[in-house]
């Protein structure tokens, strides 16, 4: 009960005109930096933390949660319109939600994304309230070889995004993950494939890959093509808003994401891209249709999103109860709370009470006012299609740009010409995206690729370090084992289903097979 | 509200205005790491005490800084308005990265603030205190498993200098480098390793909570307000500190480099640092001048030696 009580005195705090006021520029501001390529949530959250020195306490922490959930909503749009994700979070969104829009059903996508959204904000901020401290140890027993099991999992995923060819889907993914191993080996130290460039040694960041084989990889091949003019969009196709087809097909898929992106999202290893991947493969499984995935089922659209916005408040269930902050918007909001004197961790609920709930129910306050922001501006968004494509690729172009060169500051003098390694990188990755485009290559393999192999190969050596060698430690507990078992099944169902020859679909997957 | 918008716009103006003493302050990391912090903070403190009226950061990350360091080296060359913000991580990094730029090429200025390095386990771990941790490794040092940070790390190299002042092979140690010290404190708390090891601030709140336990601390005295003996009274001969530093370009005059000294001194001074080291739980470990210089020359070498008995250094 004392939980409720506390809950009503932080909507009060929240529901402050001031505050209101704070959320409504934090949930704007982080949608703008979601549908930018290459500017995430964690960047602008940095950039304002000065800003935020001369505020009051409360009312900085609600626009940093605005801004958050924000980016996590905002990197969707373009992900279905464009098919250039904002950050990495978002890639599956586009597998589906591109083709969703090719076909003029741009709007319901739009819509199952937010709605989406919001019920899994909704859900994931009131357990954040009420079942934190469980959900912290259920995480917590998540180590090296839980995380391995989970990884070999997140990789059965892949094999759902090979699009029609699973050689070529292969290919892809082996280009990311030989790309995972370049920088410094975490474990002892030593550079592996830097050609001894010093840029090299942080390794290949998964927000330039992302945008450099999406955005500028698609910008050329839209100009390559020819396709100005010619390809009529079609912004619209039936209605705008979804239909009751659509949300009888949603709605699973919202609470499935929800129960996937929220434990996940607490784990100190996970994120919501891991999360978004396990649903998207999740949703494919479950499907009554599972023939539309890769054409544009909206599964594919509701589950995935779902998944990264609960992951997104799962996140903040370690921040708050032990100070652990588990990505970089997490570890950038810990800088905020210790910069007004308070330290999260398992005291922070005794000793900061009414700042605690204020944040979370102003978290419930961001979400609400998203849904209300963005919801409307659904048949705006997609008018953006029907932008002529020159200025609109050009746009995308200046803000791939401009995200990388504010990422990565460094620059190097080429005579008297300053250099951004960064965006070498950027252009040089574009080309490479357009390539595979071109062969008819599927591009999220890559990034995928880039964003689990060098998790998976961690955790490995972690848990083979931490038992001295013996292979046996990564089967010691059950969740390892169910893992385990749940990753042999993805891999094997398909495979005995083929051989029996059952079901039009996996007879449908076979004749595609090169 | 207003008078935010106000100071903001007003502050906006006056910076248009002055030229006299601008600093332009590198923070070789992303935004909102340790040395970015720092970097932010000065900005803060150098201009509401109207020291410096104008004050820029930027950031330039990887490689442990060493991007930032070589960029600084090159383009500050004699600029006594550019300054950059580092630590004990560059020291180690510099070596581990074989980096063509090395901290002699710059002017250090002064140390900022440092953190010690805390050794903890799981409140029921049947290792009680230092001297039982010492005893366990001497026995068999794989045994043992530490969760620290990067490998080569500050984590790692204080790790390596224990085993050694207690007679046990550094390449013995069995130290699993995780992220950072928040995903090594989940691996400690979730009993998936020995021990872990790390600056005591990452720490400090489960310490308080009691589902840790701080058995040692890197420092050279016991620290006010941290119940913990230190390395040295639990028998390992070690004392480290994880400093933060500022430094200016190289190239640059004696008056100038006594010019900014003057400046940073007087900034360290000033209530508004003093609040943000208070704010931020950072240690005041203020040395500036020649002092400096010759604890940072030290540092160096010590940490050369250690890391490539480590192995991580030829």
């Amino acid at each position: 009960m004392a939980t409720f009580d506390l809950l009503a005195q932080g909507l009060l705090v929240a529901l402050q005109p001031a505050n209101l006021l704070y959320a409504l520029i934090g949930v704007t501001l982080g949608t703008a930096v979601g549908v930018l390529p290459g500017i995430g949530p964690a960047l602008t959250v940095a950039l304002l933390l000065p800003v935020t020195y001369k505020l009051d306490p409360a009312g900085s922490l609600i626009m940093f949660a605005g801004i958050y959930y924000g980016g996590m909503y905002g990197g969707s749009t373009t992900s279905i319109l464009l098919n250039t994700p904002g950050e990495s979070a978002s890639i599956v969104t586009a597998l589906e939600g591109n083709k969703m829009a090719r076909q003029g059903r741009g709007g319901p996508a739009l819509a199952t994304a937010a709605i989406g959204s919001f019920v899994a904000g909704l859900i994931a901020t009131l357990g954040l309230a009420f079942i934190a401290p469980t959900v912290v140890k259920f995480a917590l027993s998540f180590g090296p070889s839980e995380y391995f099991a989970l990884m070999l999992l997140a990789f059965m995923t892949v094999s759902a995004a090979f699009g029609e060819s699973t050689l070529r889907g292969l290919t892809a993914l082996v280009i990311g993950l030989a790309l995972g191993l370049i920088g410094i080996d975490q474990l002892t130290g030593q550079a592996r494939l830097t050609m001894g460039l010093p840029n090299l040694f942080d390794g290949i960041s998964v927000t330039t890959l992302a945008v450099a084989l999406f955005a500028i990889g698609e910008t050329l091949a839209v100009v390559a093509g020819h396709r100005f003019g010619g390809e009529k969009a079609q912004a619209i196709k039936g209605s705008v808003m979804m239909t009751r087809a659509d949300w009888k097909r949603s709605w699973m898929p919202w609470l499935r994401g929800t129960a996937i992106g929220f434990p996940i999202g607490a784990m100190p290893a996970g994120g919501a891209d891991v999360a978004s991947f396990l649903s998207y493969s999740a949703e494919r499984n479950f499907s009554k249709h599972p023939e539309e995935f890769g054409k544009g089922a909206i599964e594919g659209v509701a589950g995935p999103e779902a998944a990264n916005n609960a992951s997104a408040a799962g996140t903040l269930v370690p921040l708050l109860t032990l100070g652990l902050p588990t990505t970089a918007t997490a570890a950038i909001m810990l800088a905020g709370f210790q910069q007004f004197g308070m330290q999260p961790g398992p005291l922070l609920f005794v000793t900061n009470a009414p700042l605690v709930w204020g944040l979370i129910a102003s978290l419930l306050v961001a979400n609400l006012m998203l849904l209300v922001l963005n919801l409307p501006l659904i048949g705006l968004w997609v008018r953006l299609l029907t932008i002529p494509k020159p200025w609109l690729y050009a746009g995308i172009l200046v803000f791939a740009t401009l995200g990388t060169i504010g990422a990565d500051g460094s620059t190097s003098m080429l005579g008297p010409v300053p250099v951004s390694f960064g965006l070498g990188l950027l252009l040089a990755f574009g080309v490479l995206g357009y390539l595979l485009r071109r062969f008819g290559y599927p591009i999220a393999p890559v990034v995928v690729g880039l964003i689990l192999g060098p998790m998976a190969e961690k955790s490995l050596r972690q848990a083979l370090q931490i038992s001295q060698g013996d292979p046996m430690a990564l089967f010691h507990s059950w969740i390892a084992i169910a893992l385990w078992l749940l990753a042999l099944t993805a891999l094997l169902l398909p495979l005995w289903l083929r051989m029996r020859g059952r079901g039009k679909v996996l007879a449908q997957l076979a004749t595609d097979e090169d | 509200m207003k008078h935010f918008f106000l100071t903001t716009l007003v502050s906006g103006l006056l910076t248009l205005s002055a030229h006299a003493a601008d600093y332009k302050i590198m923070a070789p990391a992303a935004p909102g790491g340790g040395w970015d912090q720092t970097a932010r903070s000065m900005q803060a403190a150098l201009q509401d005490e109207g020291i410096s009226s104008n004050v820029q950061v930027t950031n330039v990350p990887g490689a442990g800084g060493t991007i930032g360091l070589a960029q600084f080296v090159n383009q500050a060359n004699g600029d006594p308005s550019q300054l950059i913000v580092g630590g004990y991580v560059m020291v180690g990094a510099i070596l581990t990265n074989n980096s063509p730029v090395t901290l002699e090429q710059v002017t250090p200025i002064a140390r900022l603030t440092g953190e010690y390095e805390a050794i903890v386990v799981p409140a029921a771990s049947d290792i009680k205190d230092m001297a039982g941790l010492v005893e366990k490794l001497k026995a068999d040092p794989g045994s043992v498993s530490w969760a620290g940070g990067s490998a080569g790390g500050t984590d790692h190299i204080t790790a390596g200098l224990i085993a050694k002042a207690i007679g046990v092979d550094p390449t013995k140690v069995n130290y699993i480098a995780f992220s950072g010290g928040g995903e090594a404190l989940a691996a400690i708390l979730g009993n998936q390793v020995t021990v872990g090891i790390s600056g005591y601030g990452e720490f400090a709140e489960q310490v308080k909570a009691g589902t840790l336990r701080l058995i040692g601390i890197s420092s050279d005295e016991r620290i006010e307000g941290i119940d913990a003996p230190t390395f040295k009274e639990g028998g390992a001969d070690v004392s480290i500190q994880n400093w933060r530093m500022v430094a200016a370009a190289p190239g640059i005059t004696d008056e100038q480099k006594h010019a900014i000294t003057a400046e940073i001194g007087k900034m360290a001074k000033s209530a508004t640092w003093q609040k943000t080291l208070n704010d931020k739980g950072w240690a005041d470990t203020f040395l500036a001048g020649d002092e400096f210089s010759k604890q940072l020359n030290k540092d160096i070498e010590s940490t050369t030696v250690i890391l490539k008995e480590i192995g991580l250094v030829k």
